[in-house]
């Protein structure tokens, strides 16, 4: 159970090797040790290395395998972490794929691959999710998904149509299952410097994972439905919105 | 019938969505318990514990308080045998008039004889006539397996249902010793303690003359002024007691609310600059010392209840409660932690203060001898957690515990440590409900 001062229990992080994931767990968790962690990723040393961290400030991991193309995997996933023995607070889907945006609006595999993974998979486990979060009366689900999906841009629309497909998915599960006391945050960061994004050139406002997390803990802590990350891209977005596509097709993003 | 709702305790914190079922017949939950889920089955009263220990996300809640009729007075005796959904307000009203006062009346009257019983509630007079507990002679409680036993303080479950947070059965009903009055006033003394060390002075040296007593500490004040308080003692009034005009109304009571706190408080409109202030002009207000003073029972056990809501005024984040007893000759961890509470200046309306006396014999009933100290603190403030924590291990250190009904926030660890009798309680209730049917948000985040 999560307490009145926002101290969690025991988490599950869907693609647990994500920067932004590592790094809102460890702002979420402060100070208390025992906190129990399900980190659901590809087992290798990014993995191992990802738990060790997470070890060494005190927190219980759990490694379990995950793979967002499988189907069985990911269901064996959830319920591992949702049959271990407690309630689970926070639920973080931050499983994705940047891709080759050049390969992927050209090559059928590289766009089914993005569209499996980033959407198709994402759904499957929000479904799953909800499900045992409803039955618990409580938790949080943080779903990320990225100001791509905002308005499409020549340099990443394969990207950033999975990521609109996934953030109008979280954002109508999150008022489906309001009554259900579970909070659905979305989060939609600008560029995050992270192995991610290494080698692309930062955009502006980009910001550290530890920024995007701060972001997140205080959206979760005020019961937000959606947050931008930095804040100020909620009104940079949403000039850019309104631009014509004639203007906005000449813009160098 | 799926009936979902929201609960969350008084403090307003961590609510979660449960399936709440108005209390029936006996039968009727008989049925519910029985028929309980995965998720177990819990009752609730009147939802004055502050945090979640009247809470069962995704579970069953019975909300006992249409189960509350009074079933038998005996006057000569102060015997009454009540329903658990009956709230203390409801008995004064109705037994006041006979000269019959509830044995044990916490701040608030708006708590139910089940919730009472599961708390095993203090009030002023603890250092003198212990908890709630103490004052039941029986109760029914309808326990996992379907079946309603008549439990008598000779029994284990009775020890294990009172102060056990209502997860060993839903009480029913129960038999109650009230106390006897002449009338419905309290005669008052009131004294202003210029700083701790004065305060506890008093207390410890003239409490045993009075049969209710308890200070308000101003925990913002610092340095020389460190736990100033007013310590307000008292009585039950004999009838020649009172003023003559007084007199031939002796057992009236009818208190009113006199107003309901509307939903538009914003969060950190109590912070430290306005409780401040508050405790500032409610420490000069008090009289330096005043004498048998007659103040109604209402007046002068439950002013709070004068305003109906008043959790709101918290705003939407809400507060919690911090109340921990430490035992006599632990002063020193008592000094430091409103030392710590004054340096952090978490904004608290006045401190409560009181001894505690011999506890009742519950396993995991909160009071102890010692001295006990509560507050309210608004959410908010980042440095909380941290600072109740650390608070934590200096109530452990000294051999102290925190209250279940208040708490909000403990880590599980914490709760083996506070209570020596955890594991001994398991175990009676492990043999009453094998299976876990009567659970609550409380248990799971504790892990009782």
């Amino acid at each position: 159970m999560k307490d009145a001062i926002g101290n969690v229990q025991r988490v599950l992080l869907l693609g647990g090797t994500s920067e932004i994931a590592l790094a809102t767990l460890v702002r979420l968790v402060g100070q208390r040790g025992g906190v129990r962690v399900t980190l659901a990723a590809r087992p290798g040393d990014r993995r191992a290395a990802a738990a060790a961290s997470l070890e060494s400030r005190g927190m219980k991991v759990t490694e379990v395998d995950f793979e967002a193309a499988d189907r069985a995997s990911y269901e064996h996933a959830i319920s591992a972490s949702f049959d271990a023995g407690g309630d689970v607070d926070v639920v973080m889907v931050a499983f994705g794929l940047l891709g080759d945006q050049q390969r992927a609006w050209q090559d059928v595999d590289a766009a089914l691959e993005l569209v499996q993974v980033n959407y198709a998979a994402a759904v499957a486990c929000g479904v799953l999710i909800a499900q045992r979060m409803r039955a618990q009366g409580h938790g949080a689900i943080i779903a990320m998904s990225s100001v791509a999906g905002e308005r499409p841009r020549k340099s990443n629309f394969v990207y950033g149509s999975t990521k609109a497909g996934l953030d109008t998915f979280y954002s109508g599960l999150g008022d489906a299952i309001a009554g259900d006391g579970v909070q659905v945050l979305v989060v939609r960061p600008g560029f995050v410097r992270t192995k991610m994004t290494a080698g692309l050139t930062a955009a502006p406002l980009s910001q550290t994972p530890e920024q995007v997390a701060e972001v997140i803990v205080g959206g979760l802590a005020a019961g937000r439905q959606t947050v931008w990350a930095p804040p100020a891209m909620r009104w940079v977005m949403s000039g850019l919105r309104h631009l014509p596509r004639s203007v906005f097709r000449r813009l160098p993003v | 019938m799926d009936n979902r709702r929201q609960l969350a305790g008084w403090g307003r914190t961590n609510p979660s969505v449960a399936n709440v079922q108005a209390a029936g017949d006996d039968a009727c939950l008989v049925r519910l318990v029985t028929e309980a889920g995965r998720r177990g089955v819990l009752g609730r009263g009147l939802g004055r514990s502050y945090g979640d220990a009247a809470q069962n996300g995704g579970g069953v809640v019975v909300d006992m308080t249409a189960r509350n009729r009074v079933l038998s007075v005996d006057v000569d005796t102060a015997l009454v045998r009540v329903e658990a959904g009956a709230s203390l307000d409801q008995l004064m009203r109705l037994l006041l008039p006979l000269g019959l006062f509830v044995p044990v009346s916490p701040g608030t009257r708006q708590v139910t004889v089940g919730g009472a019983i599961a708390a095993d509630i203090h009030g002023k007079n603890h250092h003198v006539d212990g908890s709630f507990g103490r004052h039941v002679l029986a109760m029914d409680l309808l326990c996992a397996d379907g079946t309603i036993r008549e439990l008598t303080p000779e029994s284990d479950l009775f020890w294990a249902t009172v102060g056990g947070m209502g997860l060993t059965g839903l009480v029913l009903r129960a038999t109650l010793r009230m106390k006897k009055v002449e009338s419905a006033y309290c005669l008052v003394d009131t004294e202003r303690c210029g700083g701790l060390d004065d305060l506890l002075a008093r207390m410890a040296e003239g409490d045993h003359r009075y049969t209710y007593s308890v200070a308000w500490i101003d925990c913002l004040a610092r340095d020389a002024t460190l736990g100033r308080s007013v310590l307000t003692r008292g009585w039950p009034a004999a009838r020649d007691q009172l003023p003559p005009k007084l007199r031939d109304h002796a057992l009236d009571f009818r208190p009113k609310q006199l107003a309901v706190a509307p939903a538009v408080f914003p969060s950190g409109l109590l912070n430290r600059a306005s409780v401040a202030a508050f405790n500032e002009a409610w420490y000069r207000k008090a009289p330096v010392e005043r004498r048998g003073e007659v103040q109604s029972i209402a007046a002068f056990f439950h002013p709070l209840d004068g305003v109906g809501e008043w959790n709101r005024i918290y705003g939407p984040k809400g507060f919690l409660q911090y109340q921990f007893v430490v035992p006599f000759g632990a002063e020193d961890t008592l000094r430091r932690c409103i030392q710590m509470l004054s340096d952090t200046g978490a904004a608290s309306f006045l401190a409560v203060l009181k001894r505690f006396g011999e506890s009742s014999g519950g396993h995991l009933s909160f009071p102890a001898p010692g001295w006990t100290l509560a507050l309210d603190i608004p959410i908010g403030a980042p440095a909380l957690g941290g600072l109740l924590d650390r608070l934590d291990d200096e109530v452990i250190a000294a051999g102290g515990r925190e209250y279940l009904a208040k708490d909000s926030r403990l880590p599980a660890a914490a709760v083996g440590r506070m209570y020596p009798r955890l594991d001994e309680w398991r175990g009676v209730r492990r043999a009453a409900d094998p299976d876990g049917v009567f659970t609550s948000d409380l248990a799971r985040r504790l892990g009782l």
